[in-house]
């Protein structure tokens, strides 16, 4: 510890502190731009000088590292003197627009020009203009407001992973950008925004819409990923116009991914619900609550009555709330059915754990781990802010390896990394199985054939990486979770966590995958492969959140009634007979239980639109409606505290109820990896139009490698027809060399794609 | 987009560097593809990024940074005149102005011909041979006076 | 050219002879003796540091700092890869002696690397070469090889355990590159920028390994220094100022060129050398020390002998050696328009107070010379430089001011007569 004085005060802080470091920890505030504490220090901005005692020079306090003994004045006519002749070098070429930027009254320029900057100025000549440019559907750009404090271009490089912006010319005439006709498609690129110190990187769908002191604050938690997203919701007129992060350093830090930014788009969409519809005779016709309330509730209890209470389901997503899971799954129960069923997208349904699986370990705890296998996750699409975590933690030092169908670059160094068939992903674990045991001279694990399986260089150098390691941990992905053989899978990692003494976790596919595993609003299994009578659909668009859509959708048609509780018409007209419209999360109250296991509760950021209602509070008056037991809640609050019954830690686990045995697999043919794109996740993200117009949002391609390409006589750039059993689809062809032979990487859940099936099975290819 | 004999040297330029450390050819390289294709296009950079494995935006800094990068197309000779104070003080700006009379064409400008480029430069670190002219990025032309200078350009097609 | 020798770097080199530079000839002048005489006498790391103290040589870049002091700095146990670099980026307007010691000599320069590589048990160096003397890059490049054949650079050298590589690398265009931090960024292949410091280079340096650079002068002298002995060195010029330096002169004199005096020479001296004022004009003024160095009147400097203590008692910089020679005819408003544009077309901008002052200087200075000045413009400009001086990041933000301080304080009143008649007091060059 080194003992300093900053304006007089005395302080002790760690060795390697920088000036800045010190000076935040007592809360004196030395005014800067490129200083950011996640990026690397640039010291450009020189707005930090401050006065180093015996020092000639103002030191810029961002660099300057700390000695026993200093005494730093950070108010001094030095140090002011130097400030303020920064910032007059800052505004000489800064255009003032202050009145038609967005940016201003949250500009940290305009803010350190009231205290630092003059009146006047004394720079008479020309000002500098700068062209903006075309930085894609998401970030807008006026670039003569630009400082070049370059926390942008060190973002991108250091955070996202792949330098997209830079700092070309010199001197006067250096301009952020991106590469010639290149747009910036991070997954997590709307952090520059947040970063920009000045208005030269706006929203492009904010712009222009508020300024920021007409907009209420608002806290709430990000809907979309298991990661569980902290975010201030702002709010004017009752509409969501920004979304930004809450700063939570265990969970999101400082950062946020573009859908959890960038889906609000959707809360304000033209398709939005506004009032209960009931079909009759083939033709829509709204409703009043009450009629609608009782039309579902006597149309579910004929059915119940006439064909048993199997005979329905309800389904929803797990980007659904706690409170609504419960209620759901309580009036089925009450109904007598146990047909709940949240992971929509899940092949397998065969395995049972001892609690709901989940990270197994917190965030941080498995960022700070000394090597992590990823296995089954294109992880920068499914948890863009979880796969940026892990980037910075490689830099520190762990070891990242992945096992999966693909070879997609995480944008960091891995210690090893295994391509497989996507229906051999089961056997690419047996491998690395096989390459500990040897490591570690076993001879045989339980429950497990080791015979035939092949051990590859790869599999001895993620063996390798995990050798000797204090803390380790192996996670599961989407693409794990969704495989046909996902019990078996499961158990395999899990025997291998066991053999290398690592933690097994489970990444949440959606917001709240934990919270519906909590509610026992998972088990009932596929609900369409034997059509039932009725369902009730809970923000659930079958074509869309199903892994094989197109049975879900005979089934849902082929019903006698189908209840949609949606925020959005669209897919819900086509097929349901009464529509419920309920809020989205922005307009309830409710709980999203993450991958950490924490159970994060929010209040609704804007009342409901028209006549709207929160989805618990339909299921509170349905429940009533029907008659049904413990239905009487006062608050959202009351339904969570039963919901999540006392200690949720103790009911977290991924251990297997029961051992399986596990055997390796032939497989031979052409078999698709399908996943669901990012922004096709779920339904905000899909009717968030700035979304849809990025490279990740960009229309499906069927993708092969070159040899695949070959063998089916596709060519690059031209059209393929893919057979699924009873669909097809026709997609442009791409190459993605990084897949194993006889994989064609088909996106799910898409508009191109819904008539295909199962996300992993053998398909037919051939040129359109 | 190279030839075989670039992307050698290349090969050469990268054979200096540790094996995690291929960046440090980019300058070579674009300079490389730059002599071959005489300007370097934005095609041309992204070609050299993926050769050497840098995000193309880093190549394009490289290329914008130093000045001897040419990123629009140049005559068949590119004619670098320093002008910079030492010089100047022994005909480096008169060399200039005389170019710029002979050629008719200013600085940054090429002749209708599409046979010279006229650039100002700074210092070369050859003052003492004022006035200097550096030819194609590559050749130290000394004591440029008049007479040398329609000497030099009558030698070059 | 003229090349004046009285010094070490070009001793017994035949500037008439195209073939001086190549080894044979740099052998059959007692080139490689110093390396064998470390190699075969069994001289340890500390008696070459010790030798380069005791020569009292002082970087040659323009900072001066002492060369033994630096090199003593090198982790020479360090367990990792270490690097050594030499700056030839010689791009300081006036400066063109590291350009004449690679044409000319490049083995002294190479044999001087590897000793320093033995003396700081570092195995891989890089010369950063300046983009616009290409051929001098080629001709470094050439030499590598000749030195590569006859068993003085690369594995086991002189068939020791010792294995040293050294490579050429090249600028392309940026004055910036020639501050040592810009240098390590652009020799890592990326836009010259300089870094913050600390750390230095000698902790954090080339692909963040401990780094030695020095100048291609300096590392030139380390032959010398080693097979002579460090004293004998010192001797040739004078107490902290010691050995022989390279003066280029550049300007108004009859022969320009570069001088190899030892230091401590006077300056009227020098300008005899030099023949003299050219067409027997007057002398004005001299920039002593390459551009960034204050300008320094005639009458001052003439009183001046050239080391770095007596420049630096005058007011100005010893810098490089650089010395540019002024006439009665030079217009000091135009001399510093073409400088100012130089620094603010040369500025990297990545800081701020450099990034946006340096643009005001020049425009400001370039409306005083085209008539445009305004009485304030003279405050403006020292108020402005007052803001950059002292707060970049690299010294070029100071290099930028000090031209500009130093034409103010000698020569205000020629400045105050082109704002009041739009015009200059002299033709101007």
């Amino acid at each position: 510890m080194l003992e300093i004085e900053i304006d007089g005060k005395k302080l002790t802080v760690p060795g390697g502190s920088t000036v800045m470091d010190a000076a935040n920890s007592v809360g004196v505030h030395i005014p800067h731009f490129c200083y950011h504490k996640k990026l690397s220090i640039a010291a450009n901005c020189r707005m930090c000088l401050v006065q180093v005692e015996k020092a000639p020079k103002p030191l810029p306090a961002c660099a300057t590292p700390v000695t026993d003994g200093m005494k730093v004045y950070t108010h001094s006519d030095m140090a002011v003197k130097a400030q303020k002749g920064v910032m007059e070098f800052l505004l000489i070429n800064h255009p003032l627009d202050c009145p038609i930027c967005d940016q201003g009254g949250e500009c940290q320029l305009q803010d350190l020009a009231v205290g630092y900057g003059q009146s006047a100025s004394r720079y008479e000549e020309e000002k500098r203009v700068v062209p903006n440019k075309n930085l894609g559907p998401l970030i807008s750009t006026d670039m003569t407001r630009c400082i070049h404090c370059s926390r942008c271009v060190r973002f991108t490089e250091e955070i996202a992973g792949f330098q997209e912006l830079g700092m070309p010319g010199r001197g006067e005439h250096t301009e952020v950008m991106s590469f010639i006709g290149k747009t910036v498609s991070s997954e997590i690129s709307g952090n520059v925004i947040d970063l920009c110190p000045v208005g030269a990187l706006t929203s492009k769908p904010f712009r222009y819409s508020a300024r920021t002191w007409e907009l209420s604050r608002r806290k709430s938690v990000s809907p979309h990923d298991g990661l569980g997203a902290n975010l201030v919701v702002q709010v004017k007129d009752h509409r969501v116009k920004r979304v930004l992060p809450l700063e939570n350093e265990a969970i999101n830090e400082c950062w946020l991914a573009d859908r959890d930014r960038f889906s609000y788009e959707a809360l304000n969409s033209e398709e939005r619900l506004t009032r209960p519809l009931i079909k009759q005779g083939g033709v829509w016709q709204e409703a009043d609550w009450q009629t609608a309330l009782e039309y579902v509730a006597n149309g579910l209890k004929d059915i119940v009555d006439a064909h048993g209470a199997n005979s329905i389901a309800g389904v929803a997503t797990e980007h659904a709330t706690l409170e609504e899971l419960y209620l759901l799954k309580q009036l089925f129960a009450g109904l007598g059915s146990q047909n709940v069923e949240t992971r929509l997208r899940a092949a397998d349904h065969g395995l049972k754990t001892v609690g709901a699986t989940w990270l197994g370990q917190s965030i941080a705890d498995l960022a700070a781990s000394d090597a992590v296998l990823v296995i089954g996750s294109t992880l920068r699409k499914e948890q863009p802010l979880l796969a940026q975590r892990l980037r910075q933690a490689v830099k520190k030092g762990m070891k990242l390896s992945a096992l999966n169908p693909h070879a997609d670059d995480l944008l960091t160094t891995l210690a090893g990394q295994i391509v497989v068939r996507p229906d051999r992903m089961v056997e690419g674990v047996l491998s690395l199985i096989k390459a500990v045991a040897e490591a570690k001279n076993i001879a045989a694990v339980s429950q497990i054939d080791l015979a035939g399986v092949e051990v590859t260089d790869a599999a001895r150098a993620i063996a390798a990486s995990f050798d000797g390691k204090e803390k380790t941990a192996i996670v599961l992905g989407n693409i794990a979770q969704q495989n046909p053989r996902y019990a078996e899978l499961h158990a395999a990692a899990a025997a291998l966590a066991e053999l290398t003494g690592a933690t097994l976790g489970v990444l949440g596919t959606a917001a709240n995958s934990v919270g519906a595993q909590l509610v026992g609003a998972t088990g009932a299994g596929n609900v369409f492969a034997e059509p039932k009578k009725a369902y009730v659909l809970l923000n659930t668009e079958v074509e869309f959140d199903v892994a094989d859509s197109l049975q879900a959708l005979r089934a849902v048609q082929g019903a006698a009634m189908v209840v949609a509780l949606s925020s959005f018409g669209s897919c819900a007209l086509e097929h349901a007979d009464v529509i419920l419209p309920v809020s989205p999360f922005s307009e309830t109250s409710g709980t999203f239980v993450n991958m950490e296991g924490k159970a994060q509760s929010f209040n609704g950021v804007v009342r409901p639109l028209g006549e709207t209602r929160p989805a618990w509070k339909v299921f509170r008056v349905l429940g009533n409606l029907l008659g049904l037991a413990q239905f009487n809640f006062d608050s959202s609050e009351q339904v969570r505290d039963i919901a999540l019954n006392g200690d949720v830690a103790a009911r977290l686990s991924n251990a297997l109820v029961t051992p399986l045995t596990i055997k390796p697999q032939a497989a031979t043919g052409v078999v698709r990896l399908g996943e669901v794109p990012i922004y096709q996740a779920d339904m905000l993200t899909r009717r968030a139009p700035a979304l849809q117009a990025t490279v990740d949002g960009a229309a499906a391609e069927l993708k092969a490698n070159g040899v695949t390409l070959a063998r089916l006589g596709l060519t690059i750039g031209g059209k393929a027809v893919i057979r699924q059993g009873q669909g097809d689809a026709q997609l442009v062809v791409a190459l993605d060399a990084g897949l194993a032979d006889d994989v064609v990487r088909v996106p799910a859940n898409h508009p191109l794609t819904r008539a295909l099936g199962a996300f992993v099975g053998p398909v037919e290819v051939t040129q359109a | 987009m190279l030839t075989p004999e670039s992307l050698a040297q290349i090969d050469r330029e990268l054979a200096k560097y540790p094996a995690d450390q291929r960046r440090s050819a980019t300058m070579s390289a674009l300079r490389i593809a730059q002599v071959e294709h005489r300007w370097l296009t934005n095609e041309l950079i992204e070609f050299v990024a993926g050769y050497i494995g840098i995000a193309p935006v880093a190549a394009y800094e490289v290329a914008t940074f130093y000045n001897m990068f040419d990123r629009k197309p140049v005559g068949r000779h590119k004619l670098t005149v320093c002008t910079n104070l030492p010089c100047a003080l022994s005909g480096g700006a008169d060399a200039g102005k005389y170019l710029q009379q002979k050629l008719g064409i200013g600085y940054g400008e090429t002749t209708a011909d599409g046979r010279f480029t006229l650039m100002e430069g700074e210092c070369m670190g050859a003052c003492g041979y004022a006035p200097v002219m550096l030819l194609n990025n590559h050749s130290m032309c000394s004591h440029m006076t008049p007479d040398a200078i329609d000497k030099k350009l009558a030698e070059l097609e | 050219m003229t090349v004046y020798v009285k010094g070490v770097v070009f001793e017994g080199v035949d500037f008439d002879d195209p073939n001086s530079w190549k080894l044979d000839a740099y052998v059959a002048r007692g080139g490689y003796a110093a390396l064998k005489k470390i190699l075969q006498t069994g001289m340890t790391q500390d008696e070459i540091i010790a030798e380069m103290k005791a020569s009292s040589l002082r970087g040659r870049g323009g900072a001066g700092f002492p060369t033994g002091l630096k090199w003593s700095f090198m982790p020479r146990n360090f367990p990792g890869q270490k690097y050594l670099v030499c700056n030839t980026d010689e791009g300081e307007p006036g400066t063109f002696k590291d350009l004449d010691i690679i044409v000319n000599n490049p083995h002294a320069l190479i044999e001087g690397m590897i000793i320093g590589g033995f003396a700081m048990g570092i195995t891989v160096g890089y010369n950063y070469i300046h983009g616009e003397v290409f051929e001098a890059y080629e001709r470094f490049e050439a030499a590598l090889e000749e030195a590569r054949a006859a068993g003085f650079l690369g594995d086991n050298i002189l068939g020791t355990d010792f294995c040293f590589q050294l490579h050429g690398h090249h600028g392309y265009g940026a004055y910036i590159c020639g501050e040592e931090t810009a240098l390590l960024e652009s020799l890592e292949g990326k836009k010259g920028q300089p870094r913050f410091k600390p750390p230095f280079p000698a902790s954090f340096g080339l692909y963040g390994k401990p780094t030695t650079i020095n100048n291609t002068e300096t590392f030139a002298s380390v032959p010398y220094i080693i097979r002579e002995g460090g004293q004998k060195f010192l001797e040739l010029g004078k107490p902290n100022n010691g050995g022989t330096k390279l003066f280029s002169i550049s300007g108004h004199v009859n022969r320009p060129g570069n001088y190899e005096i030892p230091l401590g020479t006077p300056f009227s001296e020098l300008l005899e050398m030099a023949g003299g004022m050219r067409g027997g004009k007057k002398l004005k003024a001299v920039i002593p020390g390459g551009s960034s160095a204050p300008v320094l009147p005639a009458d001052i400097m003439m009183d001046c002998t050239m080391d770095y203590d007596s420049i630096a008692k005058a007011g100005s910089m010893l810098g490089s050696g650089a010395v540019i020679v002024m006439d009665e005819t030079v217009c000091m408003v135009k001399a510093l328009e073409r400088l100012s544009y130089f620094y603010f077309e040369e500025s990297c901008g990545q800081c701020t107070p450099c990034r946006e002052g340096t643009g005001w200087l020049y425009r400001v200075v370039h409306r005083i010379e085209h008539g445009q000045g305004r009485p304030e413009d003279l405050d403006l400009l020292l108020s402005v430089g007052a803001n950059i001086a002292g707060r970049t990041i690299c010294a070029l933000g100071d290099a930028a001011v000090m031209p500009v301080q130093g034409m103010l304080k000698h020569f205000r009143a020629e400045f105050e007569h082109h704002i009041e008649h739009k015009h200059c007091i002299v033709p101007g060059y």
